[in-house]
């Protein structure tokens, strides 16, 4: 399992959208592979039957009044944004040309 | 000493630091705040925290908060945390932001993009993470009390490789509210101070109900110092097999007995618990942490906030999420968004994450069994004293390693507090050494009474060699 290979750290960095130099991905692959080694440990447990644990909380979902809350002003997120065309966040072109990274 | 010489006291240490413990401070703010707590102790108002000056790890949102993360250099955040409005509200003046390793990933501050925090006891050492700044600032007495963040040991480990007393309550006790998320099923909002009652003041103070956190529990509120010199009589502790490894360093492994020969003499009986499964929390968590982080951190993406990359003429979105994170991040973040990345990904979602989250109930498990016999468990904090900068950066995994004994409790969502036993001399460095007691949840109140008995008796006054190193 723990037999990473370029490849298979070029895709993850897809999947993650980050990008990684060839010395980077091959730095990475060998760090990546002893961490991913190191926690094969976990199949040397006896875990048949054992329900997996997401959470510690005992609470199951808490509903709350439907009602309007607190919230930001427009104004406030545009002080934020890297670019904006008030009250909207500006993005590069997102269909036709110049997608796909 | 009135409330305003004492910020300012606080606000000339801060200034004078050459540890790195602070990325910004906010002088004329906390000179204001003080002000306003004049004011309101001279109408009468009874404030359990007054003139006390806070520092406040920049993952917690007040004002500029970077994470420590070029991504979120310029961030102001356009609210405040939950525990920043209930300090303020008690009295408290938070006066600057502390250093941290980027996003609360890493256990030395050395992944802060600000440089790292230096051990007040040994400035060519490391002050432990990812709370290195809050941890050093106490421990170098600039303030006396700061917050931190602990997802997998972050409170705890720095206060011990610091000298000073690091509380991780109850997941659920404090709200995570203006948190900035690193892995939402683990994390959780603590004190660190110099003393155990100190920091049960200030838990007093941030815990509780809060409707804008969704895994916030309603309780009961509690006064967490009120009981605190009273021992706790009948006392059993549990001293899980795994944590007297032999990879210990040797002032560890003395610390740790020197705590249990404490506790006999108090007339608790202390006692071996197996706990199989524990030592097995390490590769549990590092599945766990970074799958749930690679999630939480998808928000960074150039689009609403942070930061943003150039782009050419003929590049699009795709381009604006992959170059801004590229640039805003830092190695360590992005092999953690990678790791979970892989661990959740098609054809390993069930080999490493649901693995990961069975062992997890295992290890929660075996605490549950042991707090059947035990009041609380004994262990050392860090299998290391401070050790130098630069020390393993070039090996992740032996970072990782550090973490051992801290990751049980967040992966159970336990109460545990870190406090200084002793010393030891390392390389001709005298460098603090910590112990850590865990609790069943929401023990806190029993767990700081305990803390509080092996404290008084230890006797530890936090000294840094300041000019060492």
């Amino acid at each position: 399992m723990s037999d990473l290979s370029a490849d298979d750290v070029r895709k993850v960095a897809r999947l993650a959208r980050l990008r990684l130099d060839e010395a980077e991905v091959e730095a990475e692959r060998t760090r990546l592979a002893a961490v991913l080694g190191y926690v094969e440990r976990l199949q040397q447990l006896d875990l048949e039957g054992v329900e997996p644990l997401t959470h510690v909380g005992e609470q199951t979902n808490r509903l709350d009044a439907d009602e309007v809350g607190g919230h930001l002003p427009n104004q406030v997120l545009m002080d934020i944004a890297p670019q904006t065309d008030p009250p909207f966040v500006r993005v590069p072109k997102v269909l036709g040309e110049g997608g796909g990274a | 000493m009135s409330t305003q010489e004492g910020v300012r006291v606080a606000l000339d240490r801060i200034a004078s630091d050459d540890l790195n413990a602070f990325l910004d401070v906010r002088a004329d703010e906390a000179i204001q705040t003080a002000e306003r707590v004049v004011e309101r102790v001279g109408a009468g108002e009874d404030l359990p925290l007054a003139g006390v000056p806070v520092a406040i790890k920049d993952n917690i949102c007040w004002g500029r908060t970077t994470c420590g993360s070029r991504f979120l250099e310029h961030y102001v955040s356009p609210f405040d945390a939950t525990v920043v409005e209930r300090l303020v509200a008690a009295g408290a003046i938070p006066v600057g932001k502390t250093n941290l390793d980027e996003f609360a990933m890493g256990s030395s501050c050395e992944h802060s993009a600000f440089a790292p925090t230096r051990n007040p006891w040994d400035k060519t050492r490391v002050p432990g993470g990812s709370s290195g700044g809050s941890a050093a600032a106490v421990a170098a007495g600039l303030v006396p009390l700061a917050l931190g963040s602990d997802t997998g040991g972050s409170i705890r480990q720095p206060a011990a490789l610091c000298g000073v007393v690091g509380l991780k309550p109850t997941y659920g006790r404090v709200s995570r509210w203006g948190l900035v998320a690193f892995a939402s099923s683990l994390d959780q909002i603590g004190p660190i101070a110099k003393t155990v009652t100190e920091c049960a003041r200030a838990l007093t103070v941030i815990a509780g109900f809060d409707q804008r956190d969704s895994t916030s529990v309603r309780r009961e509120s509690e006064d967490f110092s009120a009981e605190i010199e009273t021992p706790v009589q009948d006392l059993t502790i549990g001293v899980p097999e795994y944590a007297r490894s032999e990879r210990n360093h040797p002032g560890i492994s003395a610390g740790l007995e020197r705590a249990i020969k404490v506790y006999r003499s108090l007339g608790a009986e202390v006692v071996d618990v197996a706990m199989p499964h524990a030592e097995h929390g390490i590769a549990a968590y590092y599945i766990v942490a970074p799958a749930e982080a690679s999630s939480n951190l998808a928000r960074y993406d150039g689009v609403r906030f942070g930061r943003r990359a150039e782009l050419a003429p003929d590049e699009g979105l795709e381009d604006l999420y992959a170059k801004s994170r590229s640039e805003g991040f830092g190695a360590e973040v992005k092999r953690r968004i990678m790791l979970g990345t892989h661990v959740l990904s098609s054809g390993y979602h069930d080999a490493y994450y649901l693995t990961a989250l069975r062992a997890r109930r295992l290890i929660k498990r075996d605490h549950d069994e042991a707090f059947e016999t035990c009041d609380a468990l004994l262990m050392p904090t860090s299998p290391d004293p401070a050790f130098r900068l630069g020390e393993k950066t070039e090996d992740p995994l032996a970072l990782y390693l550090e973490d051992v004994y801290t990751v049980g409790v967040n992966l159970g969502g336990l109460p545990a507090v870190s406090l200084p036993v002793s010393t030891c001399e390392v390389e001709g460095s005298t460098l603090p050494i910590g112990v850590q007691l865990i609790a069943p949840a929401w023990g806190e109140s029993r767990m700081l009474r305990i803390a509080r008995m092996l404290e008084r008796e230890v006797g530890f006054e936090c000294t840094p060699a300041l000019g060492s190193g």
